[in-house]
């Protein structure tokens, strides 16, 4: 490189250059990641309405939301009741049943049907406890959802979903 | 055509130029009037332009109204109505699928569905994140419906034809009566703007042949055809200019976020460029 | 690097553990960092890393686009307009992307005039020249293939167009057209197989073009005197020298291709291609991107489908034996009074054939009224064409091999320093 008079006003331009560089890298970097966040229209289907009145006593109905298993179930009395009065304080992911369903609705329970351990669907009516058994790796939830055995460390998720009417709900 | 071929035109003028050939360029195949824009211009039209929403608003309405009858917008959901820019944006509903104009739009559409319990075809409300809907089952329902032609989807319309807007603009306000001379079917309809040839159809000087061709569309548009709610004058121009704004908008919607970006990133290059020459200069000194 | 030494020390220990296992920092330093440069490049020679720069881009946007385009005749132009409305900056992503094939042919047209008129492609750089040659044929496949995935009017006819001159070769030439397209027409199959090598060519080019700077390491770059390095007199290292100034071109280059992104998006392109492909109709004037133009109208310069075809591929096969065809000694035409107003002549000729691939084989270029029949006379852009054409392959078949021995060079400096010096 040749002489220079000042060396801080050289060192300074081209501590500039490559931090304008580098500035702009950062930048182009935005739109090359964020693409792949969901898209306008994906987003827009993430909310599906659905009516509860197509679901029986004892059954439940799974819808496609988000591209996952959405378990609507209807439960009867002897579920509701199991499901209240457990001794959740105990369980692995303590949550009582009134924080899982809506007030008044006690018997409709609405489920991310997406097991907490690794993702698989887990089946309906099987286990010990009433409510779901997952094939993957044996974890068994309650008529609440709630995770009593098994290597899944959460609760079925219960999505943001509000009641519309009786019997419409929203959910997303 | 393109600002590419233009100016490899005006080189290769240059070079015809050099070689003594400069000449005028003569089309034997294709005549047509150059399309205009309405006389108070394109808002959105330059570096700096931006949609007047306004006039989308207006103009979503012509398309509704007349437009709609025949022709799909397949690629427009509801929800594009309410996104940043579009005709019925609202900051306060930064999801567009909250709007309530929007919700409200949609809801006057049937959308066809699958019922779950009997498998049967049915219908439901729409909802902003269905699509437009289209007035024709399918391209044969399209095309036995109007004479043979299918009314092209206007989704990227203002994309898809050369001149974009003012096209669209010349097009629904150029339709004229036919010259004498000029053989025309019924389902013919004139219209100087359109890319086409009518020498085949022409029975007079064939140095003479009228600009323009044919549409299988009839006029769309005319005066009082659609009332505005903003009391803007209900003149052919005006619906016309409207309409090409909103197919326009619907064609690029992006297009200000677009140019906006476009300042950022280019005075940011610019900058960079001056601070590098500085460096560049430096490195050099003495070397040259 | 035969003649230039190693100069990289190895100076904390992980980098002496890597050095004697995989010298990979030697190979950067030594081709990046210490290569002595010839000092009086300018900047025509700054369009090899700004080439470099559009292949990365291209790249990049192009992987990205894969994970929202979706290569199936009905959905591609709706995945497309999806990427366009609703993928988060999708409209700068393909905008960038389409526009960035644009912006490589210009900088690789650029590129390949000014070998041509420094002599780049004179021994012993013959091997660096036609890899370059090869890279430029994959760009023309690539950026052809890529063209059709929009699955537009004109990509569709464009593709019918381009497959169908496979068509021309006699006796086997309607199967192979088959076996390319994968059926009988342009349809689902030609998409995806397109889609499939859209995608794979690049990476070919991306290996071709290590290569080429591999050959350009081995015999050193040329330079406007095209006289070779003589002594270290005449060299700078490579950083800072040319990567600042590499740099510097690089950054307005990306203006301008900014420019074209952000306010113009759509004018290299067709309008067209925003009519989804439909193969029961043809657009009324079916052009292929502008840098094929100069192609297409010898392409269509001959009559005959056959000799059109090969008079084509023809064009682009010259190019490749540039290097034996020139029999001058001197390399820049710098020092070729002659030889420079043929280039000259045959900068315009390329971008003349690109204006008369754009237009109607049948308009006139001027006219000079009509005969007995009606029938225009006077110069018509097919007869151009012809004209322009006959000067393109004489250029390379004539005028090269006759010019190099016939004309007197002017003298050339003693080295690279020398000419430096005189120019102040």
């Amino acid at each position: 490189m040749g002489e220079y008079k000042d060396p801080n006003r050289r060192d300074f331009i081209y501590i500039a250059a490559g931090a304008g560089a580098a500035g702009a890298a950062a930048m182009a970097a935005i739109p090359l990641i964020g693409q792949m966040n969901p898209a306008a229209d994906t987003l827009a289907l993430a909310s599906i309405e659905y009516d509860l009145s197509k679901v029986a006593e004892g059954q439940q109905v799974v819808v496609k939301w988000r591209g996952k298993p959405l378990f609507v179930r209807y439960r009867t009395p002897k579920e509701i009741k199991e499901a209240q009065d457990a001794d959740w304080k105990t369980f692995r992911d303590p949550q009582p049943d009134s924080d899982r369903v809506k007030k008044g609705h006690e018997q409709y329970l609405i489920l991310v049907g997406v097991c907490t351990h690794l993702g698989c669907v887990p089946n309906f009516g099987a286990g010990e406890y009433g409510g779901w058994f997952c094939p993957c790796h044996g974890s068994q939830y309650d008529t609440s959802g709630r995770i009593r055995q098994g290597p899944a460390p959460k609760n079925l998720e219960v999505p943001d979903y509000t009641f519309l009417s009786d019997t419409k709900i929203k959910v997303g | 055509m393109s600002i590419l071929t233009k100016s490899l035109k005006a080189v290769a003028g240059a070079a015809l130029a050099v070689s003594l050939m400069a000449a005028p360029h003569v089309n034997a195949a294709e005549n047509f009037k150059e399309p205009e824009a309405p006389k108070e211009g394109f808002s959105f039209e330059g570096p700096f332009g931006t949609f007047d929403q306004a006039q989308l608003q207006r103009g979503y309405k012509v398309y509704r109204e007349v437009c709609s009858a025949c022709h799909s917008m397949k690629l427009l959901s509801f929800r594009n109505l309410a996104q940043k820019d579009g005709p019925f944006y609202d900051p306060k509903y930064k999801n567009p699928n909250d709007n309530p104009i929007v919700k409200q739009i949609a809801s006057e559409y049937d959308i066809p569905e699958i019922d779950p319990d009997t498998g049967d075809e049915a219908t439901r409300k729409g909802t902003p994140s269905d699509r437009f809907v289209s007035p024709f089952k399918n391209d044969e329902a399209a095309k036995a419906s109007n004479g043979g032609a299918i009314p092209p989807d206007l989704s990227v319309m203002a994309k898809a034809r050369e001149g974009g807007a003012r096209y669209i603009y010349s097009i629904l306000t150029g339709f004229r009566a036919p010259p004498a001379g000029l053989t025309i079917a019924d389902t013919q309809h004139y219209n100087p703007y359109v890319h086409g040839s009518l020498a085949t159809q022409w029975k007079g000087d064939p140095h003479k042949v009228p600009l323009g061709g044919v549409l299988a569309m009839p006029p769309p548009l005319a005066d009082g055809r659609v009332t505005f709610d903003d009391g803007r004058a209900s003149t052919l121009s005006n619906e016309a200019a409207d309409v090409a704004a909103f197919l326009e908008w619907a064609s690029d919607p992006h297009a200000i976020e677009r140019k906006q970006t476009g300042f950022a990133v280019i005075i940011y290059l610019l900058l960079m460029a001056g601070v590098t020459y500085i460096a560049y200069r430096k490195v050099w000194k003495g070397k040259h | 690097m035969s003649e230039h030494k190693s100069t990289y020390e190895p100076k904390t220990g992980i980098e002496k553990w890597l050095d004697a296992r995989l010298p990979i920092i030697r190979l950067g330093y030594d081709s990046f960092i210490d290569y002595p440069t010839p000092k009086n490049l300018n900047y025509w020679w700054t369009f090899g890393g700004i080439l470099s720069l559009c292949l990365g881009i291209q790249i990049i946007t192009g992987v990205i686009l894969a994970m929202h385009y979706v290569a199936s005749a009905d959905l591609a132009f709706n995945s497309v307009e999806r990427i366009m409305r609703d993928v988060n900056y999708g409209w700068l992503i393909r905008y960038t992307h389409a526009n960035g094939a644009s912006m490589f042919f210009f900088a690789v047209y650029i590129h390949m005039f000014r070998g041509l008129y420094y002599g780049s492609y004179k021994a012993p750089r013959e091997v660096l020249w036609l890899l370059g040659c090869v890279i430029y044929f994959l760009m023309i496949a690539t950026a052809f293939m890529g063209y059709v995935l929009p699955w537009g009017q004109m990509s569709y006819y464009g593709a019918v167009v381009i497959t169908n001159l496979i068509g021309a070769i006699p006796v086997v030439g309607p199967s192979i057209l088959t076996w390319l397209q994968g059926g009988f027409s342009v349809d689902q199959p030609t998409l995806n197989r397109f889609f499939s090598l859209h995608y794979l060519l690049p990476f070919v080019i991306a290996g071709v073009t290590v290569l080429h700077v591999w050959a350009l390491h081995v015999t050193g770059q040329n330079n406007p005197t095209g006289v070779e390095i003589k002594s270290k007199e005449d060299t700078v290292p490579f950083t800072p020298y040319a990567t600042i100034k590499d740099g510097l071109a690089m950054i307005l280059f990306l203006v301008m291709f900014a420019v074209f992104v952000f306010f113009a998006p759509d004018a290299l392109g067709h309008a067209d291609n925003y009519v989804p492909a439909n193969p029961l109709q043809t657009p009324n004037h079916i052009v292929p991107e502008w840098y094929m133009l100069p192609f297409y109208a010898i392409l269509r310069a001959v009559p005959n489908k056959l000799a059109g075809v090969l008079l084509m591929f023809g064009a682009i096969a010259v190019i490749f034996a540039l290097p034996w065809l020139d029999t001058s000694k001197v390399r820049s035409m710098r020092y070729r009074p002659v030889m420079r107003w043929f280039f000259v002549l045959f900068v315009i000729t390329c971008v003349a054939l690109g204006w008369c691939g754009a237009q109607l084989p049948t308009d006139m270029v001027f006219s000079m009224g009509e005969d007995a029949q009606g029938n225009p006379i006077g110069l018509s852009v097919v007869l151009l064409s012809q004209l322009l054409a006959a000067y393109y392959f004489a250029f390379f078949l004539i005028i090269m091999p006759w010019i190099g021995l016939k004309e007197d060079p002017l003298p050339l400096p003693a080295s690279i320093s020398e000419a430096v010096l005189a120019k102040h």
